[in-house]
């Protein structure tokens, strides 16, 4: 039979048209799964494909002064983002960058190792000027994965004036992603959170929510349409943040700080203990770190023998010398162990025997019998150490650290040093291996022995001082919610004893006198010479302290300030005056009269001849002793511990 | 022009159809080139596409009218040349735009074209003319000999360039002649059954059942098959089985990467995984009724590979849906069962026509099922044109040659 008769040939084709349906069966079915049954779901991928979603930055809150001036705002910024690919092609892709917009080799490693150690989107450049933005959107197809946002920059107005107290944003680091003090809800990588100072600490508030927008990209990484997409949730911006601070005040404390010098200035508000200013010397511009501090200036600031990234006025710890034989009054006060008008039995020789030795007065010559503001006024050592023999050294302890000289203000900073100060006898064998004598309570009561404090701390003391005996923890923030302070038990003459004390500091004669005299204000306030290691070695001079409290003439105080300069060696010449000038633009704004840069007494006579004010203010400075301004033109014979 | 298609009137159902296929390669060779960022060379596919189409026109027009006699006779030495061109390809050839791997090209000054497209066609034809002398048909291991060599020394050829879709059509070309030929479906299995064992022997136990099976058969069949037949099928299976060890290593990586991504596509969804995936989230996207000419986004955005070559018919998927997909394939299910049609209303003395249109529907069916089974993940990706819409000239004027055959061949009574 022939296989090619007809009978055969349907017979087989058949079988062809059989094996055909079967194949072709198989695809339609396939095709009918992929499109019908899951075509939702590729449909769905195919868009996650292409399609990203961004973060929206929020627009950081607003810092605003105690007078409502702005003191940290956002400024439009561009910010160029890269995202993930092969290696080779994102380098090219930033080679090419490079040739619109600044771009050094260094950056573009650290981008790529970025790249490689998290497979996310990296910042390239955190603010871009406009013309590179420009360009790379001309040129948008030769950019793939590349896309440029507007992202509010951060700008500080006050820049170095209030570096350390506004702190800095950057980008949110791992560590800080794994810890809890940034929940996952909120941050996640790519984020600009505050690192330090008023940033770090109100971060949560300031920071917003993030909003989302959609980019969409082909496969090469090229962005389609726009090049920041469009936003599909808008950003919630951050809230806005009232401080205390004033604004001109921290600007002009910078202005006044001794150039070349290390220190800082803390000035409270005795209402409420809101921080009016809070100043480390020397400052560093905050704006540095908004685009990301490159490493050539942060190796310097870094590398500066002065050390401007740190923050003295919280951080600092220094001893507090005379300033803190306020301390032993106000606690001596507190116990009802002096009376203000009372003096010592014995009285002040230059030296006082006590134990086995001799205790000396830094006046050698004596200041005969003192009562409390005289020995204040004279800082006579002989009078403080049987104030602290009464104290006796437990109740010295017990008294200090509830005052709070071993632990912090509290103030809402994220940093805050804890002072140092024994908290009971154990201290001594603890830290130096023996039991403390007596002898040691006379050390502390003239502000010596195991005594460091912080200049924020020593401000929170006299706040005390300036209000009735009590001093809440300071604050920065306006409704900050920091820890209740404490409180001496002081009736208003012993405020009033102490205050008088204060005030023979400054007053004609008083050590401080012509470099703190005011023309509309009074001020009053406490020397200090803080020994330091390199001091006690005769290497440098000591540190110069000034704690002083100012306010129109017989009113309450309205500001305290304390001033430290590190080796300023005088309090009375160099830490005074900035007291003095601080509280004087303080009060002439409050009360609107007119600032102006020759403000004390010595600033006068520096420049010209004896003011009428001076005159009128301060007569008995002419009609008792006809030389005074003569004899206090020269610096005094030495100033007090 | 219409004198010059005189010969529709021969077929005006195929060739209809196929003018059908062909306009809607060029439509979607269009919308393959409308991307967002736009490549000039893909851009103008389409116009390059219409130029070879009208040359392939005009090429139907004159092979159509040649007469039968001639194709018969030039069936041996076009055979011959086409071998010899196959091997100076291995030599002299070149690799070209989306294959630039597979040195398939000759070029000869402002012409260039693939020796292995002319090498089927000649192939079908020297084995129809082989096949036709068979009026017995084939029953026996050892007359499937000579056709099996006729068609493995070009298969060999292609498969050293390396291009793999061919040389599966060379397969598709053997089975579908040797069937129409008359040789028994259970022989042709048999003759597959080494090529199945070596798939299956990466798992010894399912192999050991499976040998078990075809040595099962091998008995049933013990009156029809000589005994060095059989012995010969079984050593064929276990010399499979024990190649395929050497044989998977000694593929190169990304050869080895297709089929396990065949398997499982996200075993590398950014290489070679990346094709299939994409391919298949286009066509998932057109849904039922598609995104609409030119709209399909995958492809719009590059993700889609080849788009105007291999998988051209995932832009079909995406932009026309599934309505659009099932059309497609009712239009090819129609040209292919026509051939088969065509076929099987010769007569007794047309043996070597109907070889030939069943050549013709062995090759197509391999490129329709593998071209679009790989769209959709059914087959491993290999290299392998769609009929009369993947963008490609020499191809398609081939494709339009075998079409003015399979008319002459089925319409010319001796």
């Amino acid at each position: 039979m022939n296989v090619h008769h007809p009978h055969a040939l349907r017979r087989r084709a058949l079988g062809a048209y059989a094996g055909l349906a079967a194949l072709m069966g198989i695809l339609v079915i396939g095709f009918f799964r992929i499109q019908v049954l899951s075509g939702e779901d590729a449909k769905l991928k195919a868009a996650s494909n292409r399609i990203r979603t961004l973060p929206v930055p929020a627009p950081r809150g607003t810092i605003y002064d105690r007078h409502g001036e702005i003191i940290a705002d956002n400024v439009p910024g561009y910010q160029v983002t890269i995202l993930p690919g092969p290696a080779d092609s994102v380098r090219a892709t930033l080679d090419r960058m490079a040739g619109y917009m600044h771009l050094s080799d260094a950056r573009i490693e650290r981008v790529m190792r970025t790249l490689q150690a998290y497979g996310r989107e990296v910042v390239v450049d955190t603010d871009a000027s406009f013309e590179a933005v420009a360009a790379l959107e001309e040129r948008r197809t030769e950019f793939s994965g590349v896309y440029v946002e507007m992202r509010p920059r951060r700008r500080y107005q006050l820049g170095g004036s209030a570096g350390h107290l506004t702190g800095y944003i950057g980008e949110i680091t791992r560590e800080e992603l794994d810890s809890e003090a940034f929940p996952e809800d909120v941050y996640e990588a790519g984020m600009m959170v505050g690192k330090i100072g008023i940033e770090r600490q109100y971060e949560s508030s300031l920071q917003g929510a993030q909003g989302v927008r959609t980019v969409e990209f082909d496969a090469r990484g090229r962005i389609v349409g726009n090049f920041g997409g469009a936003v599909s949730r808008a950003a919630e911006p951050g809230r806005d943040l009232h401080l205390n601070l004033d604004k001109g005040l921290q600007d002009w404390v910078r202005q006044i700080f001794p150039d070349s010098m290390s220190g800082a200035i803390v000035a409270l508000d005795p209402a409420d203990g809101g921080v009016l200013a809070l100043y480390s010397a020397p400052g560093y511009d905050p704006n540095l770190f908004t685009g990301g501090i490159d490493e050539i200036t942060w190796a310097a600031l870094n590398a500066d023998e002065q050390k401007p990234l740190f923050d003295r006025s919280v951080l600092g710890l220094y001893a507090p010398a005379s300033t803190w034989k306020l301390a032993s009054a106000g606690i001596a006060l507190d116990l009802g162990v002096v009376t203000p008008d009372e003096v010592m039995p014995e009285p002040c020789t230059g030296a006082y025997f006590f134990g086995d030795r001799f205790f000396h007065c830094w006046q050698r010559q004596g200041h005969g019998y003192n009562t409390l503001a005289e020995a204040i006024g004279n800082s006579c050592d002989i009078y403080f150490y049987q104030l602290g023999e009464r104290i006796g050294l437990s109740r010295l302890l017990v008294r200090s650290n509830e005052i709070g000289f071993a632990s912090r203000c509290g103030v809402d900073l994220p940093q805050e040093s804890r002072g140092v100060f024994p908290d009971s006898p154990q201290w001594w064998v603890d830290n130096w291996g023996y039991r403390p004598r007596e002898g040691e309570t006379l050390n502390l009561a003239i502000g010596q022995g195991p005594n460091s404090q912080t200049p924020l701390k020593m401000a929170q003391f006299y706040l005390a001082l300036a209000r009735d005996g009590s001093a809440p923890a300071p604050r920065i923030a306006k409704d900050a919610n920091v820890e209740v302070g404490w409180e001496l038990n002081l009736d208003p003459e012993h405020i009033a004893a102490l205050q008088e004390g204060l005030r023979r500091v400054t007053a004609v004669g008083g050590t401080a006198h012509i470099r703190t005299a005011l023309e509309y204000w009074d001020v009053v306030g406490k020397t200090g010479t803080g020994q330091n290691p390199l001091s006690v070695r005769g290497l440098a001079e000591d540190h110069a302290w000034f704690a002083g409290l100012a306010g129109p003439p017989g009113e309450p105080p309205e500001i305290v300030v304390v001033a430290i300069v590190e080796y300023g060696a005088s309090g009375g010449q160099v830490a005074a005056p900035l007291v003095s000038k601080t509280a004087d633009f303080y009060l002439r704004r409050k009360y609107g009269i007119p600032v102006d840069t020759i403000q004390t007494y010595w600033d006068h006579i520096s420049t010209g001849p004896i003011p009428q004010w001076y005159r009128e203010r301060f007569p008995e400075a002419f009609r008792t002793r006809p030389a005074a301004s003569s004899q206090g033109a020269t610096p005094g014979p030495g100033d007090t511990r | 022009m219409i004198r010059l298609l005189g010969h529709w009137a021969i077929d005006r159902q195929l060739v209809g159809s196929i003018i059908g296929l062909s306009v809607f390669g060029i439509v979607m060779i269009y919308s393959a080139g409308q991307v967002n960022v736009p490549n000039v060379v893909t851009e103008r596919a389409w116009v390059r596409q219409i130029q070879w189409f009208m040359l392939a026109l005009v090429a139907f027009s004159v092979l159509s009218r040649v007469p039968l006699r001639w194709i018969e006779w030039a069936a041996i030495p076009s055979y011959a040349i086409s071998i010899l061109l196959l091997a100076a390809t291995l030599v002299i050839g070149e690799g070209r735009g989306t294959a630039s791997g597979v040195k398939s090209w000759i070029d000869m000054g402002p012409l260039s074209f693939q020796p292995a497209e002319v090498a089927k066609l000649a192939t079908i034809l020297a084995l129809a003319q082989l096949l036709a002398q068979k009026e017995a048909g084939l029953n026996s291991l050892r007359e499937l000999v000579a056709p099996g060599l006729m068609v493995a020394v070009p298969l060999m050829l292609v498969l050293r360039q390396p291009d793999l879709g061919t040389a599966l059509a060379f397969v598709g070309i053997l089975f579908a002649m040797l069937y129409w030929a008359a040789t028994p479906v259970w022989l042709l299995l048999l003759c597959a059954s080494p090529v199945l064992g070596l798939f299956i022997s990466y798992d010894t136990g399912i192999w050991s059942i499976y040998i078990l099976f075809v040595i099962g058969c091998l008995f049933f069949m013990r009156y029809r098959l000589s005994l060095l037949e059989s012995s010969a099928v079984v050593l064929a299976n276990f010399a499979t089985a024990t190649i395929s060890r050497p044989l998977w290593d000694s593929l190169a990586a990304y050869q080895q990467n297709r089929i396990l991504v065949y398997l499982d596509p996200q075993v590398d969804p950014r290489g070679a995984g990346y094709q299939v995936i994409q391919s298949k989230l286009a066509i998932g996207s057109g849904e039922f009724g598609g995104q609409g000419f030119t709209a399909g986004a995958q492809k719009r955005f590059d993700f889609l590979p080849e788009q105007h070559t291999d998988f051209i018919f995932a832009v079909v998927g995406e932009e026309f849906g599934f309505v659009g997909a099932a059309l497609a394939l009712l239009a090819f299910a129609f040209v292919l069962s026509r051939l088969v049609r065509m076929a099987s209303h010769l007569g007794e003395s047309q043996a070597f026509a109907g070889l030939v249109l069943l050549g013709i529907f062995g090759a197509w069916l391999v490129h329709v099922f593998v071209n679009i089974g790989m769209t959709i993940g059914v087959v491993p990706i290999t290299g392998i044109p769609l009929p009369f819409v993947s963008y490609g000239g020499t191809f398609l004027l081939m494709s339009w040659v075998a079409v003015a055959i399979a008319v002459r061949v089925a319409h010319e009574r001796p």
